[in-house]
């Protein structure tokens, strides 16, 4: 009867497809492991390709990634990334801003949902949060007018606004969204975010089947923190996004449970986890696989694979919910280890 | 001192820049009211604003009244619908006049041109209002996530991302100015912890995007720095925004005094306001050198509930006893205060916002007959 149903299981094969693994620094490659364990025990149709970012300096003197992570990168499409250590007084810029800038990523997604059996004082929140990420406040031109006057500079530009506003519009369709909230302080800032927002308001009307409003920072953190329930798909320029999407993730319990993707041109989508490579912790088994886990499942999803990201998502927070076998930050003492073997026990029994 | 005022702007690139900082702030500290003129009773403008403030302000007004209050209200109207400048003109002329004001929220609509700033923002920088005090207490009587959360907020005020230079260089693109200047950090870093200091708080807080803003929240940072080594009492440390806003809603117990530039100001008030029960219960002062104005700490219009007695009128009961207590009128401040926080905490009669149903006169007939009972002089009820 073992072989009769090896037998059925070949049936429902799946196309294997590529992913680039860049397992990152710190804690990076135990829990890229973790994953990849977790992956086979689902049996996941993924080939992993694992590559190495640290910058390099190209032929003009410009700092790049190594041509093989780029090379694999655009064959792939879909990568997942570790955290990456920052670089200080390295020479280079972070690697993180070489990655956007070299693939394009220009949207940022978060998608915050509470997990059952990880207690924070906010349950039921359910909400997404898509970020511009090329432009806004971050654009890094920043002057000196005279000694002791700073200027910096924000660019909101209407390509960069009306991509980011379809892409949160087409996430919202595709993810069985009701609503999208353009953020924005256009009150203050009449020309930039006004620009931003009028972008919104004309993509929103090549998409009726989605309500679309628009709210202002302070009442979005304000209501945010009082009832984070009445938020569904949130769109803004850089700043708002980044403080946001870090809010509402200490909603749902930090950066250690929180998945992030990264949507490029040219199809691309890098998915992360974004806590830090805590150092002090690496190579010690101790670290929690779960950030990085949920992004993969994000990228099952966006891969379509929607079977097995359900399978691995419910591993996943059954184990969280069941508190037996918990990693020291979700408040057991279990290994990585332990942690990843029981999620891919579970993965199995639901097979 | 005053000979050293008079010349301000032209000394500021002057060698002496810093002493003459420390001959301002010493002024500072020594700001006096507005005397009171008229047979001891204190005029203060008045600017009811859009939405909810033409009614809370009014409950204001029926309290004063009650309680005997010898201040009078000159009322300033700034039609928000109009494109011209002369009705915040107005308002800001009678602000210097009086020294001190009361004021509603100022609807700054969107079909207007990008000329037309907001309003709420021209009054600020006129006047110079140059910090934002906001304190975030848990009351006892409402229920919220979080407790014992006590966070003094001080926000610059008149400058960074709220500078409203903007051009559009090239069609479609937008560039909008953040100006930070080492002068304003150093004035904001400098009331910041001159206030721990007065109120007795150990540690303040800066709050940054100094990795990513270099040279802006970078001279930010520096200039709190450098106050922060002439009060050696207080720890100083910094942290980076969105870290912020994630331990503001995990824990927010461990902070203590925060101090930020404009826009990171907006966020991190809001935030608090929402831990502590929402925007109905937090009053907020603009100081400046010369000005005070009082209103409620989220500066909402809240015109969805405008006019249907809903309003929780807490917010600017609690920002008059605040400017009460600025024109040295404690007594009258804390019989006020008292009231409201035995309202709310003791009688526990709360608006729809924190979950009751009673509205907003009832509250106000509440604090009243409170005020009343305490045998100080009133009116009739």
């Amino acid at each position: 009867s073992l072989n009769v149903r090896k037998l059925f299981q070949f049936n429902f094969v799946y196309r294997m497809q590529t992913v680039t693994l860049i397992p990152g620094d710190g804690i990076g490659p135990e829990i890229s492991t973790a994953v990849m364990k977790i992956f086979e025990a689902a049996k996941a149709p993924i080939r992993w390709e694992e590559r190495n970012v640290t910058a390099i300096k190209g032929p003009g003197g410009k700092w790049m990634i190594p041509p093989d992570a780029k090379e694999s990168m655009d064959r792939s499409k879909i990568g997942l990334k570790g955290p990456l250590k920052t670089p200080i007084a390295a020479g280079h810029p972070s690697m993180n801003l070489l990655l956007r800038k070299t693939f394009d990523l220009y949207a940022n997604v978060r998608p915050c949902i509470s997990i059952e059996g990880y207690k924070t004082p906010y349950t039921d929140v359910n909400l997404v949060t898509i970020r511009e990420n090329t432009e806004g406040e971050y654009s890094g031109i920043e002057h000196v007018i005279v000694d002791g006057v700073v200027q910096s500079i924000k660019l909101i530009t209407e390509e960069a606004s009306r991509r980011i506003a379809e892409y949160a519009f087409e996430y919202a369709r595709n993810n069985q969204r009701n609503s999208v909230t353009a953020v924005h302080k256009a009150n203050i800032m009449r020309m930039s975010d006004g620009l931003f927002l009028r972008k919104c308001r004309e993509v929103a009307e090549n998409y009726k089947d989605i309500k679309f409003t628009e709210m202002y920072l302070d009442t979005v953190c304000l209501n945010m923190v009082q009832d984070p329930t009445q938020f569904d798909v949130l769109v803004m320029p850089n700043l708002y996004g980044d403080i946001l999407s870090d809010l509402c993730a200490g909603l749902i319990g930090g950066l250690g449970v929180t998945p992030s993707g990264n949507i490029g041109a040219n199809g691309v989508a890098i998915f992360e986890s974004v806590h830090g490579t805590a150092p002090d912790i690496a190579g010690l088994d101790m670290a929690n696989p779960t950030a990085l886990l949920l992004s993969a499942v994000m990228m099952l999803r966006h891969m379509g694979l929607h079977d097995h990201a359900h399978k691995i998502q419910m591993a996943c927070f059954d184990t969280i919910r069941d508190k037996k076998v918990l990693t020291k930050d979700l408040g057991g003492n279990s290994k990585c280890s332990e942690f990843t073997a029981e999620i891919c026990r579970r993965v199995q029994d639901l097979e | 001192m005053v000979a050293i005022c008079c010349g301000l702007d032209k000394l500021q690139n002057h060698q002496c820049w810093p002493l003459c900082c420390f001959a301002i702030n010493v002024l500072t500290l020594m700001l006096q009211p507005p005397p009171a003129k008229y047979g001891g009773r204190h005029t203060v403008t008045l600017i009811p604003g859009d939405g909810i403030g033409p009614e809370l302000l009014g409950h204001v007004r029926e309290v004063f009244r009650f309680s005997c209050v010898p201040v009078d209200f000159e009322v300033v109207n700034v039609n928000s619908a109009l494109e011209t400048e002369v009705d915040i003109n107005n308002a800001i002329t009678a602000i210097r006049r009086n020294g001190v004001a009361l004021k509603g929220n100022i609807e700054t609509k969107h079909t207007m041109p990008p000329s037309v700033k907001s309003r709420n923002n021209v009054l600020r920088t006129s006047l110079d209002l140059y910090a934002n005090v906001m304190h975030c207490q848990s009351l006892p009587g409402v229920q919220t996530r979080h407790k014992n959360i006590d966070i003094m907020i001080i926000r610059e005020n008149t400058e960074g991302e709220y500078s409203s230079l903007e051009h559009e260089s090239v069609s479609g693109v937008v560039e909008s100015l953040k100006i930070i200047t080492r002068n304003n950090s150093l004035r904001i870093a400098d009331y910041a912890f001159r206030l721990a200091r007065e109120k007795g708080r150990r540690r303040v807080t800066a709050v940054h995007k100094a990795n990513i803003m270099k040279l802006g929240d970078g001279l930010f940072l520096q200039c709190c720095r450098e106050v922060a080594s002439g009060y050696p009492d207080i720890t100083f440390d910094s942290m980076i925004v969105d870290n912020t806003t994630m331990q503001l809603v995990s824990k927010p117990q461990q902070f203590d005094v925060m101090v930020m530039p404009n826009l990171y100001g907006n966020v991190v008030s809001n935030v608090c306001a929402g831990l502590v029960g929402g925007p109905g219960l937090v009053p907020g002062a603009n100081y400046g050198r010369d000005y005070a104005v009082f209103e409620t700490a989220t500066r909402n219009t809240g015109k969805s509930i405008a006019d249907r007695n809903i309003a929780n009128p807490t917010a600017m009961l609690l920002a008059s006893c605040m400017m009460l207590d600025h024109l040295k009128l404690f007594d009258y401040a804390s019989s006020i205060r008292n009231a409201v926080l035995t309202t709310m905490n003791e009688t526990r009669l709360h608006t729809a916002d924190i979950g009751g149903q009673g509205t907003t006169s009832e509250v106000v007939q509440s604090v009243m007959r409170i005020i009343q009972s305490k045998g100080q002089l009133t009116a009739e009820l």
